[in-house]
């Protein structure tokens, strides 16, 4: 029992890291990198969610 | 997890994607407007402002040529427009799903109640705290250098999403006065500023901008949540 809910733990703590990175990564490409063509595709967007732009 | 993240963003994306049209791009194009010079505002030009501050300061005129180089028709820019505002939720889904993952493994419940709740801790997360230093910027405004105000803006959001954790799940009498401080800190820290203001658009469109950006995130926010609490809640039952 003890040895399943741990397995069980480590594989949730394993999902949960892998959707903060993904979130994280998503949200630096779309609202925070500064390649020139981000910029401009994702402008609009960046300032209407409050991200730093410019 | 990752299919309840998908649909929740996409949904609460497209739904922002339609308030933004309904609310906030009209305000974007008028301040762009005072930006480009196409309209002036009676006491301020892009013109006016010190060159050496200007540049420093992160250029709205690198900005603007930058617009006009591009120059995409508006179906494309407003097609990007709901593209990125798609993977931007979904961005913001993935991390409130992640959460919600963290607190099962804690041992807490997470349904459709308490992913408004979620939602409604992560609209000031992500915007209203990180919007008392960094207000939502209209173009045609001019703000410090942009690398510190997104180190800034990252710190504001790790420190107020922790603190609502904290105060939400924490067990210890001491976590009222730790997340007091984690609320307090990025402000008392303070976001980067400029030494006098630059924007050459009118202080009511950027007011009215910074307000409807405010509005429209509360109400994605909540329903984000409420929508990803809901899923989470029947793949767990399921």
């Amino acid at each position: 029992m003890t040895t399943l809910s741990s397995v069980k733990t480590t594989s949730g703590l394993a999902s949960v890291l892998a959707m903060v990175v993904m979130g994280v990564a998503l949200m630096f490409v779309a609202g925070h990198a500064q390649s020139a063509t981000l910029h401009d595709a994702a402008h609009d967007m960046r300032h209407a969610t409050g991200f730093p732009c410019h | 997890m990752l299919t309840g993240a998908l649909f929740a963003g996409c949904a609460a994306g497209l739904i922002a994607a339609l308030l933004h049209f309904a609310f906030v791009q009209e305000v974007i194009l008028l301040g762009e407007g005072y930006e480009t010079g196409e309209l002036t505002h009676f006491s301020g030009s892009a013109l006016e402002a010190p060159a050496d501050h200007a540049h420093e300061a992160g250029a709205a005129d690198d900005h603007v040529q930058g617009a006009e180089a591009a120059d995409p028709s508006a179906l494309t820019r407003n097609g990007l427009t709901v593209l990125f505002t798609i993977l931007i939720y979904v961005s913001y889904a993935g991390l409130l799903v992640a959460g919600f993952g963290l607190a099962e493994t804690l041992g807490k419940r997470v349904g459709a109640v308490e992913g408004l709740l979620w939602g409604i801790a992560g609209f000031v997360s992500f915007q209203l705290a990180p919007a008392l230093g960094l207000p939502p910027e209209l173009p045609g405004t001019v703000a410090a250098d942009l690398g510190d105000r997104q180190v800034w803006w990252w710190g504001a959001v790790a420190l107020t999403g922790t603190a609502l954790a904290l105060l939400a799940y924490g067990h210890h009498a001491w976590k009222y006065p730790l997340a007091v401080g984690m609320l307090a800190l990025p402000h008392i820290i303070g976001a980067p500023t400029i030494d006098e203001y630059y924007g050459v658009a009118p202080p009511e469109v950027g007011a009215m901008f910074s307000a409807r950006v405010l509005g429209v995130g509360l109400a994605v926010w909540a329903v984000l949540g409420w929508v990803a609490g809901q899923l989470w809640e029947r793949s767990r039952t399921a």
